[in-house]
C-alpha cells in the first residue's frame, strides 16, 4: 500500500469517529438515499430479486416444453388454477411467461440491475467524485425504477393474464385484446411499467454523463478514465439516444390501443368484425422498437466488458492490453449500434435493399467486437493471473461472448437469416451474447465489488463452484440450441409435439432443460454466499485485489462524500500493473511519477 | 417418467454439489494451516481454476463434437428450392469459419488462463499495446467479412428482388389468419383479384373483391400445391396479426403483415414424393416414426389412442408470435410435377363461380366465418373452422 493510500486512510479514521453517523436516520440512509452507493445497493438488490422471478419463469417454461402439456405440482402452486388448469400450463400463459421472462431480464436484471448498480458505485468513486452530479435525481431515478418493478410484477396477477405478445410487443397482437388474453390489461400494465422505467433510466442515463463530463478529479483526464467508466459513460449515451424512441413507441401504442387512433393498424378482420383502423403499419413500430432494441443489446453488454476489462487487468496483474483501441472499439459499436436495427428486419417486408445496407452496417459492427475479444485474450497472455471467482466470470464472458458473437455473423446476413429468422438458433445466439455474457459480467462484477459494497468478502469456494456449475450448464443449455434452431423450430412455440415434424428433437428439449433446472438450482450457491456474506462474511482490507483505481482508496464506512479528507489526485493511467522500477506489482492511480519515471503506454 | 428425471436430476445434483466442495476443500486444506483465508485467491486456488480452466477447453471441444455426431442429421437435409444449394453452400462457407475460429480463439483463451496461471513469485510482463497486431486483427475481419458480405448480397439480389412484369410466373397469395393459411391462385389470367379484409363474406374469407375481373379466375384453397420447376411467387396477406410464412425445406420465409402485401419468390425442385425418397429424410421418418411408436405404447397402456405414423410432408409453419395456438398454426404444401399439378387446380371451382353458386344456393348462411376466441384454450376448434368453411367453398 502506498504512503498516499496510508495517509488518506489515517485521515478518515479521525473523521469519521464523530462526523457522520447522528445526521442520518434510517429513512435518509437506506430508503430515500441520495448517496450513490447506497442507492447501487438498493439497484443490486431490486435486481437480484427481478432476476429471481425471470429465471423462475424460464424454468417452469422450459419444463412445459421438455414435458409438454403434462401437469405439474409446481405448476399449480406457482401458476394457480387459472393459468395452469389442473397443473397443465396454458398455451397463452406459455407465452406471457416467455415474454415476460425476457423484459424482466433485458431490461430489470440486466439494464437498471447491472447498469445501475456499477454505474452509480463506480463512477463517482472511480473518477474521484464526491457524488453524482446530482444526488436527488439519483434517488428519483432509483424509485422510479422500484415502481416500474413492482408494476411489472403485479401485472403478473391480472385475470387475463400478464402481456404475452412477445418481449418485442409487436402490434397488432399487443394492441387486440381479442388476439390475445394478455393484450388487455396485462398489456396496459406492462406499458405504464416501461414508460416509468425509460423516465428512470433517462434520468440515471443523464446523471451518469453529466457527471463524468463534470465532475473528475485533477489529473483525471479522459484517457486515464479506467474502461468501466468508459463503458457506463458510452451506454448512457447510448442510453439517452434509443431509450425515448422506445417511449415515442410505446406511446404511440397507447394511443392505438385506449384512443382509436392507427399509427400501427390497418385493415384488421379479428372475432368476426372489422375493425375501424386504417393506414398504420406494423413495420413502423418494427422500426421504431428496434431503433431502441438493438441499442439496447449494447446497453446491456458495454458495462459487463467494461467491467471485465478493469477485472481482467486487475486479476492479470497486466495493463489491459490496448486501452485505446478499447476506448475507439466502445465508440464504434457505440457509433453502429444505432445504424444496424434492421438486422432484426430482413424478412419483415421491408425494401429488400434496406436488407443489403444493414446486412454491411451488421457485419462491420463485428470488427471492433472481435478487437475487444483479442485484446482480452493478450491481456491474458504472460500475465500473472490470479483466478478469482470474479476473474473466472470475466473469462468465461470472454467465451461465451466470442461462442455468442460468432453465430451472429450468420443472423447478421440478410441471406442466412432467412432460414434461421425467430428459430431458437436465435434464441441460442442472443442468450449467450448478450444474456448470458452480461450475466457472467454483472457477477464479476459483484463478486469484485462486494469488498468494496459491503465491506466484507464473499466465499471464495462457494464462489468457485458458483463459477464451474454454471459454465457447464450455461453451454449445456444454449449450445444444443444451435441445432434444434438449424433443423428449423420455430421460438415461442408452446409445444413441438402438435405435428411430428419435430418430434425427433424431443429428446435435445429434454437434456437442455435438465442443464436449465441444475444451472438455475446453483444460483441458490451464489443468494446464500451473497446475502450471507453480507452480514458474515469476513472483513475486508481496503484493497484486497490490490487494484489501481480510486475506489479502493475510500473507505468502505457508509459516509457520504466517499473520501473523509481532499479527494485523491491522479498522476496515472488506471493500468500500471507490474511496471518495470515499481516494488509491487500495481501501482494506484494516485501515486505520482517517480522522478524519471516514464509512460510505457500510448 | 417425469418423476424419475426428476429424481434423477436431484440425484445429480447432489453428487455435483458434493465432489465440487470437496475438490475446493481438499484445496484449502493446507493453506488454512499455514496462511490465514483471506478469500482472495492463493496459488492453490489459481492452480485448481487454471487446471479447471484447460479441463473446460475439452468440455467445450467435447460437448460440440459430441453434439455434431449425435444432432448433425437434425439439421435441414437437401434444399428443396432452387436458390436453395445457394443458401445452404454460404451457410457451409460461413459454419466452417466461425467453426475453425471458434477453435482457435477458444484455445487461446482457455489455454492463457492455465498456462499464466498466478504463482506467488511470478511477475506480469507490462505489455500495453502494439499497434501492429491491433492492425492485424482488424484487418482480418475486415478481409474475410468483406468476403463474406459480397457473396451474401450477390445471393439476397437473386433471392429477394422480383421483377413482376418479367417473371413468366406462378402467382399465389398465401393468407394468414388465427391460426390458420388460405391459399389463392391466380388463375388462369395470370392475376390476383383485389382485395380487402372489408370484402370478407359468406365464403369469401380472403376478402377478394368480386367485382374486380381479376378475381373471376381466382382459385382458393386450403393446401399448398406448387408445380417442381416453375417460379411461384408468393404474395402475403394477414387479415388480423403478424404472422410469417415460414417455408424451412425450401429455405424461404416473410413476415405476413396486415394491412400490407409482402411478397417472396422461389422455385420448388423436388416433388414431395421424391423427396419422401431422400435418403435422409427416409432416415428421419424412420427415426421419428420410431419414437412415435414408443410414445403410442405408453399412450394406450395409460387408455389413450395411438399417434398416427408419420409421413413425410413439406410444412408452412407460422413463425411469428401471433397468438395462443401460434404453435399449430401450420399447413401441408405438397410439390409435384407440372402436369400433376396442373390438373390438380383445373378440379377446382374457380372464385367468381363459387361465389355465386354460394349465393343462389340454398343455406348461404350455414358458412361459417373463421373467428378467434382469445379466451379459447387451444383453439382446435379454430383451426377446424378454417378448414370447414373453405371445403365448403370447394366442393359446393
Ligand atoms: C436459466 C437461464 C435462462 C433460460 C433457461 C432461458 C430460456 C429461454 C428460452 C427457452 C427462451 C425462448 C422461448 C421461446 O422463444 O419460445 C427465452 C427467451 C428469452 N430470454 Fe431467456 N433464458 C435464460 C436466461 C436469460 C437471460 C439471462 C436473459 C437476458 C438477456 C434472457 C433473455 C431472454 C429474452 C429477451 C427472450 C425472448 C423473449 C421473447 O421471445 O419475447 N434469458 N429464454
Ligand atoms: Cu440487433
Ligand atoms: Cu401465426
Amino acid at each position: 500500500m502506498s504512503a498516499v493510500g496510508h495517509e488518506t486512510h489515517g485521515e478518515h479514521d479521525h473523521h469519521d469517529a464523530h462526523d457522520h453517523h447522528h445526521k442520518d436516520t434510517f429513512i435518509t440512509k437506506y430508503i430515500f438515499s441520495i448517496d450513490h452507493k447506497m442507492i447501487a445497493k438498493q439497484y443490486l438488490i431490486t435486481g437480484i430479486i427481478m432476476g429471481i422471478i425471470g429465471i423462475m419463469m424460464s424454468i417452469l417454461f422450459r419444463m412445459q416444453l421438455a414435458w409438454p402439456e403434462e401437469s405439474f405440482t409446481i405448476f399449480k402452486v406457482l401458476l394457480g388454477d387459472n393459468f395452469a388448469p389442473n397443473g397443465v400450463m396454458r398455451n397463452d400463459i406459455y407465452l406471457a411467461l416467455v415474454t415476460i421472462h425476457g423484459t424482466i431480464m433485458v431490461f430489470f436484471v440486466l439494464t437498471a440491475g447491472l447498469s445501475g448498480t456499477f454505474s452509480n458505485l463506480l463512477i463517482p468513486l472511480q473518477i474521484g467524485a464526491r457524488d453524482m452530479a446530482s444526488g436527488f435525481m439519483n434517488m428519483i431515478s432509483y424509485w422510479l425504477f422500484f415502481i416500474s418493478s413492482v408494476i411489472m410484477v403485479i401485472s403478473l396477477f391480472v385475470e387475463a393474464g400478464p402481456a404475452s405478445a412477445g418481449w418485442t410487443i409487436y402490434p397488432p397482437l399487443s394492441a387486440l385484446p381479442q388476439a390475445i388474453g394478455g393484450s388487455g390489461a396485462g398489456m396496459t400494465l406492462w406499458l405504464v411499467s416501461m414508460a416509468i422505467f425509460i423516465a428512470s433510466s433517462l434520468m440515471g442515463s443523464l446523471n451518469y454523463v453529466v457527471t463524468v463530463i463534470n465532475l473528475r478529479t485533477k489529473g483525471m483526464s479522459m484517457t486515464r478514465l479506467p474502461l468501466t467508466i468508459w463503458a457506463f459513460f458510452i451506454t448512457a449515451v447510448i442510453g439517452i439516444l434509443s431509450f425515448p424512441v422506445l417511449l415515442s413507441a410505446a406511446l404511440l401504442l397507447i394511443f392505438d390501443r385506449s384512443f382509436g387512433t392507427s399509427f400501427f393498424l390497418s385493415d384488421i378482420f379479428i372475432a368476426g368484425e372489422v375493425l375501424h383502423y386504417q393506414g398504420g403499419s406494423p413495420v413502423l413500430f418494427e422500426h421504431l422498437f428496434w431503433f431502441l432494441g438493438h441499442p439496447e443489446v449494447y446497453i446491456v453488454l458495454l458495462p459487463a466488458l467494461g467491467i471485465t476489462s478493469e477485472i481482467i487487468a486487475t486479476n492479470s496483474r497486466k495493463p489491459i492490453f490496448g486501452y485505446r483501441a478499447m476506448i475507439a472499439s466502445i465508440l464504434a459499436i457505440a457509433f453502429l449500434s444505432t445504424i444496424v436495427w434492421g438486422h432484426h428486419m430482413f424478412i419483415s417486408g421491408m425494401n429488400p435493399f434496406l436488407g443489403s445496407v444493414f446486412t454491411f452496417t451488421t457485419l462491420l459492427i463485428a470488427i471492433p467486437s472481435a478487437v475487444k475479444a483479442f485484446n482480452y485474450i493478450t491481456t491474458l497472455w504472460r500475465g500473472n493471473l490470479q483466478l478469482n471467482p470474479a476473474m473466472l466470470f470475466s473469462i468465461g464472458l470472454v467465451s461465451t461472448f466470442i461462442t455468442g458473437g460468432l453465430t451472429g455473423i450468420i443472423l447478421g446476413d440478410s441471406t442466412l437469416d432467412i432460414n434461421v429468422h425467430d428459430t431458437y438458433f436465435v434464441v441460442a445466439h442472443f442468450h449467450l451474447v448478450m444474456g448470458i455474457s452480461a450475466l457472467y459480467g454483472m457477477f464479476a462484477g459483484i463478486y469484485h465489488w462486494f469488498p468494496r459494497m459491503f465491506g466484507r468478502m464473499m466465499n471464495k469456494n462457494l464462489g468457485y463452484i458458483h463459477f464451474w456449475v454454471t459454465a457447464v450448464c450455461a453451454y449445456g443449455v444454449f449450445f444444443p440450441m444451435h441445432f434444434i434452431g438449424m433443423a428449423g423450430l420455430p421460438r415461442r412455440y408452446y409445444t413441438n409435439t402438435a405435428f411430428p415434424l419435430f418430434d425427433d428433437l424431443q429428446d435435445v428439449n429434454v437434456l437442455i432443460t435438465m442443464f436449465a433446472i441444475i444451472g438455475a438450482a446453483f444460483q441458490l450457491v451464489f443468494l446464500w454466499n451473497f446475502f450471507y456474506s453480507i452480514f458474515r462474511g469476513k472483513k475486508a482490507p481496503m484493497n484486497p485485489w490490490r487494484s489501481n483505481t480510486l475506489e479502493w482508496t475510500a473507505p468502505v464506512e457508509h459516509m457520504h462524500g466517499n473520501w473523509p479528507g481532499e479527494i485523491p489526485e491522479v498522476y496515472r493511467w488506471p493500468y500500471d500493473y507490474s511496471k518495470p522500477g515499481h516494488d509491487e506489482d500495481f501501482v494506484p492511480q494516485n501515486i505520482p511519477m517517480k522522478d524519471g519515471e516514464e509512460q510505457l503506454h500510448h | 417418467m417425469t418423476s424419475l428425471l426428476i429424481i434423477a436430476v436431484l440425484v445429480l445434483l447432489g453428487i455435483a454439489i458434493w465432489q465440487l466442495t470437496k475438490i475446493f476443500h481438499l484445496t484449502q486444506l493446507g493453506a488454512t494451516v499455514r496462511e490465514e483465508n483471506t478469500e482472495v485467491a492463493n496459488d492453490r486456488d489459481n492452480n485448481v481454476n487454471g487446471y479447471l480452466m484447460f479441463g473446460f477447453l475439452g468440455f467445450i471441444y467435447i460437448f460440440t463434437i459430441y453434439s455434431m455426431v449425435k444432432w448433425g442429421h437434425l439439421v435441414l437435409g437437401t434444399p428443396a428450392s432452387e436458390h436453395g444449394p445457394q443458401y445452404d453452400n454460404l451457410m457451409a462457407i460461413s459454419m466452417w469459419l466461425i467453426f475453425i475460429v471458434q477453435t482457435i480463439t477458444q484455445f487461446l483463451l482457455h489455454y492463457f488462463a492455465f498456462k499464466y496461471r498466478g504463482k506467488k513469485d511470478n511477475t506480469a510482463y507490462y505489455y500495453a499495446d502494439n499497434d501492429k497486431l491491433e492492425f492485424i486483427w482488424t484487418i482480418i475481419p475486415v478481409v474475410v467479412l468483406a468476403g463474406l458480405i459480397l457473396y451474401g448480397l450477390y445471393a439476397w439480389t437473386n433471392i429477394m428482388f422480383i421483377d413482376d412484369d418479367k417473371e413468366e410466373a406462378l402467382y399465389v397469395e398465401v393468407y394468414a389468419k388465427q391460426f390458420g393459411w388460405e391459399v389463392r391462385y391466380a388463375g388462369e389470367d395470370g392475376v390476383l383479384g383485389k382485395a380487402n379484409i372489408r370484402y370478407i363474406e359468406g365464403i369469401n374469407t380472403m376478402g377478394v373483391d368480386m367485382s374486380d375481373p381479376n378475381a373471376q379466375d381466382d382459385i382458393t384453397a386450403t393446401e399448398l400445391h406448387l408445380p417442381k420447376g416453375k417460379k411461384v411467387i408468393f404474395k402475403f396477406r394477414s387479415q388480423d396479426v403478424l404472422h410469417s410464412a415460414y417455408f424451412p425445406h425450401f429455405r424461404a420465409q416473410m413476415n405476413v403483415v396486415p394491412g400490407m402485401v409482402t411478397q417472396f419468390g422461389f422455385t420448388p425442385t423436388i416433388t414431395t414424393d421424391e423427396m419422401r425418397l431422400d435418403p435422409a429424410i427416409m432416415d428421419k421418418v424412420s427415426n421419428i416414426n420410431n419414437i412415435r411408436s414408443k410414445k403410442s405404447a405408453d399412450l394406450i397402456a395409460k387408455g389413450g389412442n395411438a399417434l398416427d405414423p408419420y409421413t413425410f410432408d413439406y410444412l408452412l409453419l407460422c413463425n411469428k408470435i401471433c397468438g395462443a395456438s401460434h404453435y399449430n398454426m401450420q399447413m401441408k404444401v405438397v410439390v409435384d410435377n407440372e402436369a400433376d399439378f396442373n390438373k390438380w387446380l383445373s378440379e377446382k371451382k374457380t372464385l367468381g363461380v363459387a361465389v355465386k353458386e354460394s349465393q343462389a344456393g340454398d343455406e348461404p348462411h350455414e358458412v361459417e366465418v373463421p373467428m378467434a376466441d382469445p379466451a379459447n384454450n387451444i383453439d382446435q376448434d379454430t383451426i377446424k373452422a378454417t378448414v370447414d368453411s373453405t371445403a365448403v367453398a370447394q366442393n359446393r
